[in-house]
């Protein structure tokens, strides 16, 4: 008994103080991606030919990068001769439609929106996490969210071990074949009103696994999704961020 | 006949695999599996109308690997009898090209693919296949019953599903069935390398993704023929044993919470986002993607850097100590940790465990040690051993592991050499690798053993690639342990296994 007592003094005291302070970010992380017309060259494409996803395009010779399909991995960065496309330190990606996450001219360096969800769940909302296929990179990082760094009870949030008693799903993983009716049938066994929030490149797009016949290309075309949180795994400030804009708690840029 | 042996990550030519006749081959894999040797990977790939069937075999004793191949048409005899390491293997072999091995004990899917890979489906013929949807080992009489779980599971897991048969709470059986996972990586990597081929290979298994972007990496140039710069192997493998510490220290973590000793259990899942976050400080990303590539790393180490990993490693590392150093001392944690989930040195044996699984039960098989590779070869890290094949045997390897890989860390920062961190790869990837090879490339993750073996085409694009997941050998070691053990005890045994369900379904 004394030991654990002296170890957790030693310890110390180690909850983030977000979201009253920013979160601490690595140098390298790669967050919100900016786009700056006027510095791209036309007709070069170096960074749509580089892209492992295909998430840059130029249809009609406008540029645009969807989120969704992102895998943060900053090849194209790399490849851009005049940094017109660049990942700046915003770790905040999630947004509340499935258009919101793609980045084009007309909506470089605007704020991503997410809506407030019903009233009810702003101070207690409990999720059921379905992993379909995921490579367990999104599932550790929204595990981490328990752990006393996020310390995610004190905002009400929490992951409970059945359907039933569930306010709604967080999905990740591009979900297989072989995982589609396990997700369906935890879905129905949601009581509404509920929430769908989609973790993760793959559940949104498919990720690396877009159009494989194994997978169905995420979640995005089997029910209405409340939130996307993009990134390969996002960060875990990511997915607090996006849960508690979700709540309608402000969180710090 | 006598065979020449490969060395780990150094390609051959196809036409020095040798092609053995059926008989040769099965004598061949049997003595060889029976004589110390650990099956590291046995696939088919299709041959004019028929499948080949390589089988490559390596003894760690003396850090060889011998690889052999046939040539079937429908069926052969098993080898499964004779030497059981095969038995999940010829399961895949079955599934995937649609070969049956006669005489087989338990021949059924292990991802429940809709269609083998050449269209035919000779294991459900006559249903459509559904997932967990099989034959199932069961017991009958009045008194014993059947608990089923998954593939949802109370908690932020994977799924899969699990098939217990019990009497009472004792339980004398469990069947996992797995394949929910199953993304059809391997697939679509035929044809490869291509811009989407890393990130595959990250994806794997995400919580191993720097093991098996090391195996993918070396084995990718070693068809290349190419050396990478020293401080990039460095880099490399000082991110491998941040994987390692932050897994294990997580796993310990877990096993606490299992027996609901809270203390452990809370310290080291924030210990453990903090070695994640090392990682993060060396590429950005907590996982390790992105960092490192054919030909060297993305992103060099900064002199700063150095003395920041440094710090935290020694803060972060006394931390893990405290926590951790609670479980020995802790009777009520002890009690449970021995003599709970025991498996059986001649039982790992017999079916080819690796990683700490074999090590609890006195296998003492690394690939650091036994088939080094980048800076394992000059850089020795111990190997850590157990005897008693208990829980807590498998908690205490993973202590003696942090021990060890902070030790190297701190070396390998110490000793980081100067020079480049990768050779421009960017002119050779442009044109395929070299034609008609075959590269068989070992890494230890913080699971165990890792397999990737490629065999190129006439135009040098991957005419096989081959992911053997430490899991993949390992999965029948938790069905062990679990024999007369009370079906309360599952999660924590499961947890001192902790293996990877999209690593074994792909």
């Amino acid at each position: 008994m004394h030991r654990s007592l002296i170890a957790r003094f030693r310890q110390g005291h180690r909850t983030h103080r977000y979201p009253k302070s920013p979160p601490t970010l690595p140098d390298l992380f790669q967050g919100l991606p900016v786009f700056s017309k006027s510095d791209c060259i036309p007709d070069c494409h170096l960074c749509s030919d580089c892209c492992p996803t295909d998430a840059i395009s130029f249809s009609a010779g406008s540029f645009s990068l969807d989120m969704g399909r992102c895998l943060f991995c900053g090849l194209c960065q790399e490849a851009c001769p005049t940094s017109a496309l660049t990942f700046s330190h915003d770790y905040r990606l999630s947004t509340s439609s499935r258009k919101g996450l793609i980045i084009s001219e007309s909506n470089a360096n605007k704020a991503l929106l997410v809506e407030s969800a019903n009233r009810i769940f702003r101070r207690s909302l409990k999720l059921r996490q379905v992993s379909a296929a995921g490579c367990n990179a999104c599932e550790a990082d929204t595990n981490v969210l328990g752990t006393l760094t996020f310390d995610l009870g004190r905002f009400g949030i929490q992951f409970v071990a059945s359907p039933r008693h569930a306010d709604g799903i967080l999905v990740t993983g591009p979900v297989s074949q072989n995982m589609k009716l396990a997700l369906q049938k935890t879905l129905d066994a949601v009581p509404s009103p509920k929430l769908v929030i989609a973790v993760g490149a793959c559940a949104i797009s498919g990720g690396p696994f877009k159009d494989h016949e194994e997978v169905n290309n995420g979640i995005s075309d089997m029910f209405p999704v409340d939130l996307y949180v993009p990134g390969c795994p996002p960060n875990p400030w990511t997915i607090l961020d996006g849960l508690l804009r979700l709540i309608g708690i402000k969180t710090p840029a | 006949m006598n065979l020449t042996p490969q060395k780990n990550a150094i390609a051959v030519s196809l036409k020095d695999v040798p092609q053995l006749a059926i008989d040769t081959f099965r004598t061949k894999a049997i003595e060889l599996a029976n004589n110390g040797g650990l099956v590291l990977s046995f696939f088919g790939t299709p041959k004019d109308d028929q499948v080949a069937i390589y089988c490559a075999i390596g003894t760690p004793a003396n850090s060889e690997i011998f690889v052999f191949y046939t040539v079937v048409s429908s069926t052969y005899e098993a080898l499964t009898p004779h030497a059981p390491q095969f038995h999940w293997f010829e399961r895949e072999l079955a599934e995937q090209w649609a070969i049956i091995p006669t005489g087989h004990p338990w021949l059924k899917p292990i991802r429940f693919l809709q269609t083998a890979y050449n269209g035919k489906n000779i294991l459900s013929p006559d249903a459509p296949i559904q997932p967990g949807v099989t034959d199932y080992f069961r017991m009958s009489g009045l008194e014993p019953h059947e608990v089923a779980v998954g593939p949802v599971h109370a908690g932020i897991i994977e799924p899969g599903h699990f098939r217990f048969q019990c009497h009472g709470e004792d339980v004398f059986h469990l069947e996992i069935e797995l394949g929910y996972q199953h993304r059809g990586i391997e697939k679509k990597l035929v044809g490869g390398p291509d811009t989407r081929t890393p990130f595959y290979i990250e994806t794997l298994a995400g919580d191993s993704t720097i093991a098996h972007t090391i195996a993918y990496t070396q084995a990718i140039e070693a068809l290349y023929n190419i050396d990478v710069p020293e401080r990039a192997t460095y880099i490399s493998a000082i991110a491998l044993e941040l994987e390692r510490l932050a897994n294990h220290t997580g796993d310990l973590g877990a096993l606490a919470g299992d027996i609901g000793y809270l203390p452990t259990l809370s310290f080291n899942g924030r210990i453990r986002g903090d070695y994640l976050n090392m990682t993060g400080l060396l590429c950005g990303n907590r996982f390790g993607r992105n960092l490192i590539r054919p030909g060297g790393v993305r992103f060099d180490v900064s002199k700063s850097k150095v003395d920041e990993l440094k710090k935290r490693l020694a803060t972060i590392y006394r931390d893990t100590q405290i926590s951790c150093d609670l479980l020995w001392a802790t009777p009520s944690v002890m009690a449970r940790f021995e003599n709970t989930g025991v498996i059986a040195q001649k039982d790992g044996i017999a079916l080819g465990w690796v990683g700490p699984t074999a090590r609890s039960v006195g296998i003492d098989t690394d690939a650091r040690t036994h088939f080094p590779f980048g800076v394992y070869k000059t850089l020795q890290i111990p190997v850590a051993t157990q005897t008693g094949g208990d829980v807590y045997s498998r908690a205490k390897i993973r202590w003696n592991e942090i021990e060890f890989s902070k030790s190297f860390i701190e070396q390998a920062l110490d000793n980081l050499p100067e020079g480049p961190i990768d050779i421009l790869m960017s002119e050779p990837i442009k044109h395929a690798p070299a034609p008609e090879q075959l590269v068989v490339s070992l890494t230890e993750g913080w699971r165990g053993l890792v397999c990737h073996t490629i065999v190129t085409d006439k135009s040098g694009k991957f005419d096989v690639y081959k992911v053997i997941d430490p899991s993949f050998h390992n999965w029948f070691a938790l069905s062990m342990a679990l024999r007369n053990e009370q079906i309360s005890d599952f999660p924590l045994c499961n947890k001192s296994f902790n293996l990877s369900y999209c690593g074994h379904d792909l």
